[in-house]
């Protein structure tokens, strides 16, 4: 019983980690007022990038067997940082600079990143990817030896607590400290944000392009780490990128709650194979379950809001100074 | 008097552009689609490495392959766009067609699956007509409701709808299926029970229902009281309550509305193109819907247009990255893409007036200055 807890644990956090980076990305661009809807294809562009750059530098090095792990989680990193943060740069000029719509400018780069990662995922070259995705998982070799604590938490790749570090410096940014506070300014009421001198357009690109840097990763996790580098071309990351956006508003735009949300989120993913009982169709009812649990959070906050539950309130409007 | 300027004026004097004329605007947009074919075309040389107008060319003539299909994805298309369009005008961010056309298309196969041989033929048609209908209103007016009565995000609220119409989808083909395959199949292959009468081909019917919906929803939002209030609701809810509309009625009425159309939607689907459910029939329509609509501004007429465009280069995109054996139809997303971020970009040049500033000048100034002094030093 406590053993499949705990493989249930693992797997959810796994899981929830796909989620997690998104949803780091996607709290800090509507803190800065912008509902990037592009989430999902920037996910899709940063799993790309990072591929690009594990390829590159599995490619490189003279004997693919013994690559260093270092440099080549860092480059892929890097990769996929770049990459995404790029897509985000694109939205920003066009929302930021341009004032254009933020819905629809999120839906076509959706639709523009989903099929950027389609189309050049067939021209990587993915011989190395098996071994390379080893330097990415298991960082504890340890672990182990370590009884249940040691599967439950110890057991995972570099990226998942990478993630939770994220999570937990996104949440101090936002609430510690002074470029937090005007982030919030700006995303709540970017005209008094204005008044009192801060840069709105300054803040809005570099949070716009730092959280769609962020949402890359969670692309790169899942081709290198939970796929075992064994996917690209056919991942369906879109589809976790709106568990992402849906995983903001259940954890109300708080990242540290973003943790425990997207090991909830994981949880529910992957109960589908972790309940042996149940019969395979009755387990796609699962499959609802996120959704239905954000529509709730997104009701029960909007009824008995307070100020700090609810979206920031300058959300999806873009920001005009002379439009009062 | 002379106005002191500060060292951070910035380079642009923007302002809002409120005359420009509908051939200009027009051309602007123009122009943003020659920008992206341009950058399609550079993108294109370097993938496929072959004359660009040999591209355009195979682009276009692709699309024309198959009239039919052309037609009847563009009248699809166009229905969901309906469907968003009176949401949209009044501000309302309805991200939902898609599931809102699924759960009208489930329950009208419901209805097939299991009334045929029970009810005359006609009677089950009818019955998939209004069962979707109230199905797509059910799913577009629950978010509706909470919007008007608490202010709930609908952006956000339809776009988890979508997720759980999905689910149910994906569980009632497996669990209405004697195969457990997950795979319904054509339902009533045999009998053809509840199958929409065939006018000409199959793809007639949605091309009319299509045209009839479009020019009621041209005169509903243009002559009727109801289309003036939700337009009056969409440029400012306080002067709408000023004037003593209901604003909460609006909301509920108008997503009602935008609810049927997409329950019409996937009955034509269950009853006439697919005569099946599953997770992929709408695909992401409704947000390509979505991006359809707000190219054409909100109007039903010019919609047509803007949904025959979309479909054009889809089609097009796709027979090019056959023809040139791309290994992937993926091109075809990556080329509206583009399109979208030029027209969207574009759009600003419509809106705003773009000046120089006299800090941009003095810099103007400055170089030109320099350069003509570099000249007459040589």
């Amino acid at each position: 019983m406590f053993d499949t807890i705990s493989t249930i644990l693992v797997d959810a956090i796994s899981m929830g980690t796909i989620f997690l980076f998104g949803c780091i990305g996607e709290t800090l661009t509507e803190k800065a007022g912008n509902l990037n809807l592009g989430i999902p294809g920037i996910m899709c562009i940063g799993a790309l990038g990072g591929s690009y750059g594990v390829m590159l530098y599995s490619g490189g090095v003279a004997d693919p067997a013994n690559m260093s792990g270092f440099w080549l989680v860092l480059i892929s990193i890097i990769f996929s940082m770049l990459f995404a943060g790029v897509a985000g740069l694109v939205y920003a000029f066009l929302t930021v600079s341009l004032k254009a719509n933020q819905n629809v400018t999120g839906l076509a780069m959706t639709t523009f990143g989903v099929g950027f990662m389609k189309f050049f995922a067939k021209r990587i070259d993915m011989t190395n990817f098996v071994m390379a995705s080893k330097y990415f998982k298991n960082l504890f070799p340890f672990s182990s030896d370590m009884g249940w604590f040691g599967k439950v938490f110890l057991s995972h790749g570099i990226l998942v607590y990478l993630a939770v570090i994220v999570a937990i410096l996104a949440s101090i940014l936002l609430n510690k400290t002074r470029t937090g506070l005007h982030l919030r300014a700006v995303g709540e009421n970017p005209a008094t944000a204005d008044a009192v001198g801060i840069d709105v357009a300054k803040y809005k690109y570099a949070f716009i392009i730092l959280g769609s840097a962020i949402a890359g990763l969670g692309g790169l996790y899942y081709v290198m780490d939970k796929t075992n580098g064994t996917t690209l071309a056919e991942a369906a990351i879109d589809s976790f990128g709106w568990l992402a956006v849906a995983l903001v508003i259940a954890t109300m735009w708080k990242p540290v709650v973003a943790i425990f949300g997207s090991i909830v989120f994981g949880g529910l993913s992957i109960l589908a194979m972790d309940i042996k009982s149940l019969s395979f169709f009755q387990l796609k009812i699962f499959d609802m379950f996120p959704y239905i649990i954000t529509v709730i959070v997104l009701i029960i906050t909007s009824i008995f809001g307070k100020k700090e539950t609810q979206p920031p309130a300058s959300l999806g409007v873009n920001y005009y100074r002379e439009e009062r | 008097m002379k106005i002191e300027r500060t060292k951070n004026e910035p380079l642009f004097h923007i302002s809002k552009n409120e005359n420009m004329t509908r051939w200009k605007a027009l051309l602007v947009r123009v122009g943003g689609v020659f920008a992206a074919l341009v950058i399609i075309g550079v993108m294109s040389v370097i993938l496929i490495k072959q004359n660009p107008f040999k591209i355009y060319a195979t682009l276009v003539t692709g699309a024309f392959i198959d009239v039919w299909t052309l037609l009847k994805d563009t009248a699809v298309l166009l229905i969901f766009g309906l469907a968003v369009i009176p949401a949209f005008k009044m501000k309302f961010w309805n991200m939902g067609a898609n599931g809102q056309v699924l759960i009208g298309c489930l329950v009208a196969i419901a209805c097939m699956k299991f009334l045929t041989d029970k009810l005359p033929d006609w009677l089950i048609i009818v019955l998939m007509i209004i069962t979707s209908i109230l199905a797509g209103i059910i799913w577009a007016v629950i978010p509706a409701i909470f919007k008007a009565f608490f202010g709930t995000n609908e952006t956000l609220f339809t776009l988890m709808m979508n997720y759980i119409a999905l689910g149910l989808v994906a569980y009632f083909s497996f669990a209405w299926d004697p195969r457990g395959s997950g795979n319904l199949g054509i339902v009533n292959l045999m009998t053809h029970h509840g199958w929409f009468p065939n006018i000409g081909n199959k793809y007639v019917l949605v091309i009319i229902v299509a045209v009839i919906i479009d020019i009621f929803m041209f005169v509903y939002m243009k002559y009727t009281k109801h289309g003036f209030e939700v337009s009056l609701v969409g440029e400012s809810v306080n002067t709408a309550k000023y004037v003593g509309i209901n604003v909460k009625k609006v909301i509920i009425r108008t997503l009602i509305l935008s609810g049927a159309i997409c329950g019409i939607m996937g009955a034509i689907f269950a009853g006439s193109l697919e005569h099946t459910v599953n997770t992929s029939i709408c695909g992401s329509k409704g947000f390509t819907a979505i991006l359809v609509a707000w190219l054409a501004n909100f109007d039903p007429l010019v919609m047509v247009f803007t949904s025959f465009f979309v479909v054009f280069l889809n089609t097009g995109a796709i027979n090019v990255s056959t023809v040139f054996q791309l290994k992937s139809t993926d091109y075809a997303n990556i080329v509206i893409g583009i399109i979208f971020f030029c027209i969207i970009g574009c759009e600003f040049f419509i809106r705003y007036k773009i000046k120089p500033s006299q800090r941009m000048h003095d810099i103007l100034a400055g170089i030109k200055k320099k350069s003509h002094k570099g000249k007459e030093g040589k």
